[in-house]
């Protein structure tokens, strides 16, 4: 497994345990109210599981499984830099929850998730190809 | 393809199945006026299609996929591979009968078994990612 497979496999099992977490708290709310509190992170539960564990590692695996040329990953930044972005928006959606006095947070975040989802489309769309015939 | 992985991913195809019936009856409750309960089932088709689908698919690859953990015990622990698979699935179940009944009629019980069913899948979520943890490296 290539080392960006592991911190984006890593980091994604990280967004499931916080996910989870979140989530067991709202339902657990839900069953004996608690806290009315819980109820606002709702979003980060979401976003936790949806593009923190979910989307975070299906990148990960992509980037492990696609093929390659030789034994290259061209353009391997591209998607090292789709890792950073990736958590940044994840991280700046899910705070929002948190900070409601800034608005722009969700913005933020979404437009480094958005940026994420591009670089990783550049990196990965030359390795979906056939296989090379000899 | 192990034992583990293939109960995984058919329970998985079943709650893929059901989620999405669930989600027929949550779009046909107002054209065809289908009972009050039907409208709280939202988030168990969410959940149901989330993590009965989408979450044990990845479960049940993952558990056959990744590098190996050690040569003695390539897929690292079966036993607490298993107690994932239990654990979530009494959970989830747990909550897709739990949460409707608690909408319609809340009672101390069913409150706590709400409770309950958040923790069965928390315990199992902590053990997957216990379990998966060491398998997840550059060899």
């Amino acid at each position: 497994m290539p080392r960006l497979s592991v911190w984006m496999i890593r980091t994604a099992l990280l967004h499931l345990l916080l996910g989870f977490t979140v989530g067991a708290l709202l339902l657990a709310n839900k069953g004996i109210s608690f806290s009315p509190f819980l109820w606002r992170l709702l979003p980060m539960h979401i976003e936790l599981l949806l593009l923190g564990w979910t989307v975070q590692l299906a990148l990960g695996v992509a980037f492990w499984i696609l093929p390659r040329f030789q034994t290259a990953r061209p353009r391997a930044m591209l998607a090292w830099l789709a890792y950073l972005l990736l958590n940044l928006g994840v991280v700046l959606v899910a705070a929002s929850t948190l900070f409601v006095a800034l608005p722009t947070l969700v913005l933020w975040g979404r437009i480094a998730e958005i940026s994420a989802a591009v670089a990783f489309a550049l990196h990965a769309w030359p390795r979906v190809k056939p296989p090379l015939v000899v | 393809m192990p034992p583990i992985t293939r109960t995984f991913i058919k329970t998985g195809l079943l709650y893929f199945v059901t989620a999405l019936l669930t989600s027929l009856l949550v779009a046909g409750y107002t054209p065809l006026g289908l009972p009050v309960w039907v409208a709280g089932l939202s988030p168990v088709y969410f959940h149901l299609f989330m993590v009965g689908w989408v979450t044990q698919l990845i479960i049940g690859v993952a558990y056959w996929m990744f590098p190996k953990y050690t040569k003695a015990q390539p897929r690292g622990s079966d036993a607490l591979a298993w107690s994932v698979y239990g654990l979530l699935n009494s959970g989830l179940i747990l909550r897709a009968v739990a949460e409707p009944v608690q909408s319609m009629q809340p009672t101390p019980l069913w409150g706590w078994m709400l409770v309950l069913a958040a923790l069965l899948q928390w315990v199992g979520g902590v053990i997957f990612v216990v379990n998966t943890w060491p398998r997840v490296k550059e060899r």
